[in-house]
């Protein structure tokens, strides 16, 4: 029993801090109706502040404390809320998980830009000494950081419980997140509380940033991601609904994997990829087995039809003679692209843009996925890994060599891509976004980091004898430019005729009115599996095509982080088009590029870029890039061969209709 | 749109409409016993009628009866809790909506559901595509796909049936709710349904769109031979368009007849009025 307990109780702080995060994204889930992806990346923004004014500016811990979670916090919270949350209509759940995602991306990237790139350490604790030992329990020393970490968790939990519970404020927030529109025919200003609610949540995140920061050595944002992962199955148990069921759970979680971790063998297989994924195999059965978490996307909100319907994709109407010059245009630029790569473009830039035709094949798979299936997978990146791993092992244990090899790590990430949408057909929106997370991280932890697979995280070095025949080991030599275009091409077109085609209506269809398409005769089980798994190939080519670039393919490439990126990413530049998924590949790593001769301190703001055009997701759903686009050339149609005496000619068989490309039976 | 054909009040028999073929005496719908709760609520209890082929049937009831829960444990959106529906003799117990869809049950929705991306014209170019059944993917990764003449024709046919053949190549988001509802009309048409259930088609419509609403129905079912299930809150098209009436209240079946027969029924002036 003594073992027992030496083992278990130490698993309290760990859960504790699991329990912080998770009471933290029911209290916002509850009080904003958001679920809020960014909670984490606010807990070490609040963080990151509260240790650089005390290394950096030497202010005493109580100032510091007061500005980065009294004021600081709170007011980023409030921030969210006006500048973007307020703004996207409580029915379009999709904008929300996007716009939560883009700051998990851009927030934690741009601390460096804003404080200097230097490392934090040892961040210092707040309330007790992490060196006092204060009591004994059985086995186990209490120190400062497990008594912090327990009081205050209990604290807060009772305090929150007692806001929404028991105070009018509380009902009120409760109120406001089924319904702002009814609760302010009652004459209740459900502006003011749902921003109070978002200065609380952030006031929250800030409290948990700056517990949770003296835990590890170094202050590192991966940290509260991973955190926020084994918060998110604590809960999801609780259906996002009960904060003491859910800090339970999450701390049940902590307990379990220090009670495991006690007794497993250390070189075991359990030990070293079950263990730390624990938290994730948590989520899976939540997502899975809790039949509440089906209807989190359903709206109860009597008054929801008040709000406009989402914004359409922004269409415009071209003539066909400016379609022409478009077409040749864009046709040229191609040309002339080509002709640059394999004649005079400098040997570096020629690597940026052999990269970035690997990238955009693998967002060609978030435009199948996203764009045409409607579904939100942040598991791209893993899919791409799959492919990339399976050819290089192929290619390393059987002499396969790997551009051949890709074409079964395709079919390797189409299974896994099936078996993903299997599990997830009953899930929409944030459940399924979840469920790929999950996903994601599971293959991080348990999979990518095995040395069977990927030799650990300095991964396989891909040496020549693998690429076979034809010389792709000169990255940046013109035989793989020839190879990626190809590929590229050939995913382009593939599914540009998918969306031409039967399925690709069929998934239009499925996008607009899934009852509406069963009744139709529409098997949308087969279609949610058809679009997975064809993403899965594409992202399976792309991360092959990745690999030999690089010569390397290492878990860095297709974790779970770069899978929110690459999300990111795309929906800026434009999820509904495959040019969207181009531009995003060649402009992630031209920006990239260009950054490297800006200040080490400015690295990170290709993300924030990205994260920043990704914010705009609710009002421009085709991508911020492609809406300026189009803006764009409509202006210079007019100005330059529409003047306006002859709109009043110009009639529909003169047009060519832009929104989403082609159909069945379309225009285009 | 085709000419109207309007019934006399004689025609509207209990049990009138086509008759049944021969040798086939089972009825197209037949629901027995349906029950559906929500937790403490039973909006739907004991539930049983029959459409026959090529009959119209009207459902009707005040609000809350429970019209739209039956229309969606038919169609299968909603499993019941007792209770059996068959189509055609086959039981359609634990069918998904896409069969159901695809042995000849076509719907519309209270709550119009179309393809906001769509035109028109492709909303029943997809409905065609998905009734013939051979869409695959590798004829469209072969450039197999593109619409056939005979396609073409069967939705520019609907089109001119519903009225919506000059606004075809519009986008259905700039189209106005009526509109809607006759695309939504239209796209179940074109699946050639041999019952179609059609959930407050009038509902969000004016008094024109409304009659030649009821007059694309009385079409459908006299020229095609076509089946209707309506549920309506404007007994004025109930009465123009039924030929037998099912009234429902609190979950039950509280009258079953012609129109004019249920109208007069006290349960039914109780249930609407609240008198006798």
């Amino acid at each position: 029993m003594e073992q027992f307990l030496g083992f278990a109780l130490p698993g309290i702080p760990y859960g504790c801090s699991y329990a912080l995060m998770a009471v933290g994204l029911v209290l916002t889930y509850q009080a904003t109706g958001v679920f809020n992806f960014a909670f984490g990346a606010q807990a070490y923004a609040s963080a990151y502040l509260f240790a650089w004014l005390i290394q950096n500016q030497g202010l005493p811990i109580w100032m510091a404390f007061v500005l980065a979670v009294v004021l600081f916090a709170p007011g980023l919270g409030l921030l969210f809320d006006r500048l973007l949350f307020s703004r996207i209509p409580n029915t379009n759940n999709t904008a929300k998980i996007v716009t939560g995602i883009s700051l998990a991306v851009g927030i934690p990237q741009l601390l460096p830009v804003i404080f200097g790139t230097g490392n934090v350490y040892n961040v210092p604790s707040v309330a007790f000494n992490p060196n006092i030992v204060y009591f004994r329990l059985p086995g186990t020393p209490v120190n400062g950081t497990f008594l912090s970490s327990v009081v205050f968790t209990a604290g807060i939990l009772v305090a929150l419980v007692v806001l929404m519970r028991l105070t009018p404020l509380g009902l009120q927030m409760r109120g406001a997140v089924e319904s702002r529109r009814l609760v302010q025919l009652d004459g209740v200003n459900a502006t003011r509380v749902v921003a109070v609610a978002w200065m609380a949540s952030g006031l929250m995140a800030g409290l948990a940033g700056v517990l949770l920061a003296p835990v590890e050595a170094q202050l590192q944002s991966q940290d509260y991601i991973t955190l926020m992962v084994a918060a998110i199955a604590g809960a999801a148990w609780a259906v996002l609904r009960s904060m003491p069921i859910a800090a339970l759970v999450a701390v049940l979680v902590g307990v379990a994997s220090l009670t495991l971790q006690g007794y497993l063998p250390t070189t075991s297989f359990l030990f070293s990829a079950v263990l730390p994924s624990l938290p994730f195999f948590v989520l899976v059965l939540a997502l899975l087995f809790v039949p509440g978490l089906r209807s989190l996307e359903e709206s109860k909100d009597p008054l929801a039809s008040v709000d406009p319907p989402p914004p359409p994709v922004t269409a415009t109407i071209r003539s066909m003679q400016f379609d022409r010059v478009i077409k040749v245009l864009w046709y040229g630029v191609l040309a002339a692209f080509v002709v640059s790569m394999l004649t005079w473009m400098p040997k570096n830039w020629e690597s940026v843009f052999n990269a970035g035709l690997a990238f955009s094949t693998i967002f060609l798979s978030i435009t199948l996925i996203t764009g045409m299936g409607g579904q939100l997978s942040l598991c791209q990146a893993t899919l791409a890994g799959v492919g990339a791993f399976t050819a290089a092992q192929l290619a390393n244990h059987l002499g396969i060599a790997m551009p051949f090899g890709g074409l079964i790590g395709a079919g390797a990430a189409a299974v896994v891509a099936v078996v993903l949408a299997v599990a997830s057909l009953r899930l929409r929106g944030l459940g399924l976004a979840l469920l790929t997370l999950a996903a994601a991280l599971l293959f991080d932890n348990a999979v990518f980091s095995q040395s069977s697979v990927s030799s650990g995280q300095g991964g396989l070095n891909i040496p020549a004898k693998w690429l076979g025949p034809i010389n792709f080991d000169n990255a940046t030599g013109h035989a793989y430019f020839v190879l990626a275009i190809a590929v590229l091409a050939v995913c382009t077109v593939a599914v540009l005729q998918i969306r031409r085609g039967s399925v690709g209506s069929f998934l239009s269809a499925m996008r607009g009115s899934e009852e509406g398409a069963a009744g139709i005769g529409i098997n949308l089980t087969w279609q949610r599996i058809l679009v997975f798994a064809l993403s899965g190939v594409v992202a399976g080519l792309g991360g092959t095509l990745l690999s030999i670039q690089l010569t390397n393919v290492n878990p860095n490439q297709f974790n779970y982080e770069l899978g929110l990126a690459f999300v990111v990413i795309v929906v800026t530049t434009g999820v509904t088009t495959v040019e969207g998924a181009i531009q995003g590949g060649i402009s992630y790593m031209v920006i990239q590029q260009l950054l490297t001769y800006a200040p080490q301190r400015f690295q990170g703001l290709t993300f924030v870029l990205f994260a920043f055009g990704a914010l705009t997701y609710a009002k421009h759903p085709e991508g911020i890039l492609e809406f300026q686009k189009r803006r764009w050339t409509q202006r210079f149609e007019r100005l330059v061969l529409r003047p306006a005496a002859d709109d009043a000619h110009f009639g529909p068989k003169d047009a060519v209709a832009l929104g989403a490309e082609g159909g069945l039976g379309g225009r285009r | 749109m085709t000419a109207e054909v309007r019934r006399a009040p004689d025609e509207r028999r209990a049990g009138a409409g086509r008759p049944a073929l021969l040798g086939d005496p089972s009825p197209l719908l037949l629901v027995q016993g349906v029950s559906k709760s929500f937790g403490g609520v039973q909006a739907v209890a004991e539930v049983t009628f029959a459409v026959e082929r090529g009959e119209s049937v009207g459902l009707v009831g005040p609000n809350g009866a429970g019209k739209t829960t039956l229309f969606n444990c038919i169609c299968g959106q909603l499993r019941p809790d007792a209770g059996s529906c068959e189509f055609e003799g086959q039981r359609l117990d634990g069918l998904p909506t896409y069969r159901r869809a695809r042995l000849g049950i076509g719907r519309t929705y209270q709550r119009v559901e179309v393809f906001p991306e769509m035109t028109v014209r492709q909303h029943l170019m997809v409905a065609e595509r998905s009734r013939r059944g051979d869409g695959r993917l590798w004829k469209d990764l072969f450039g197999l796909s593109a619409a056939r003449p005979d396609e073409r024709t069967k939705v520019e046919e609907v089109l001119q049936l519903v009225g919506l053949a000059d606004r075809a190549d519009l986008p259905v988001a700039a189209l106005g709710l009526g509109s809607c509802r006759l695309v939504e009309l239209g796209r179940a048409l074109v699946c050639e349904p041999r019952l179609l259930m059609a959930d407050e088609p009038s509902s969000g419509l004016d008094v024109h769109e409304t009659r030649e609403l009821a007059k694309v129905l009385r079409t459908l079912q006299h020229e095609r031979g076509m089946a209707v299930l309506l549920v309506e809150h404007d007994l004025g098209m109930v009465a123009d368009v039924v030929d037998r009436t099912v009234v429902m209240d609190v979950g039950r079946v509280i009258a079953s007849g012609t129109f004019e027969e249920v109208m007069a029924n006290p349960s039914v002036r109780r249930a609407y009025l609240g008198t006798a």
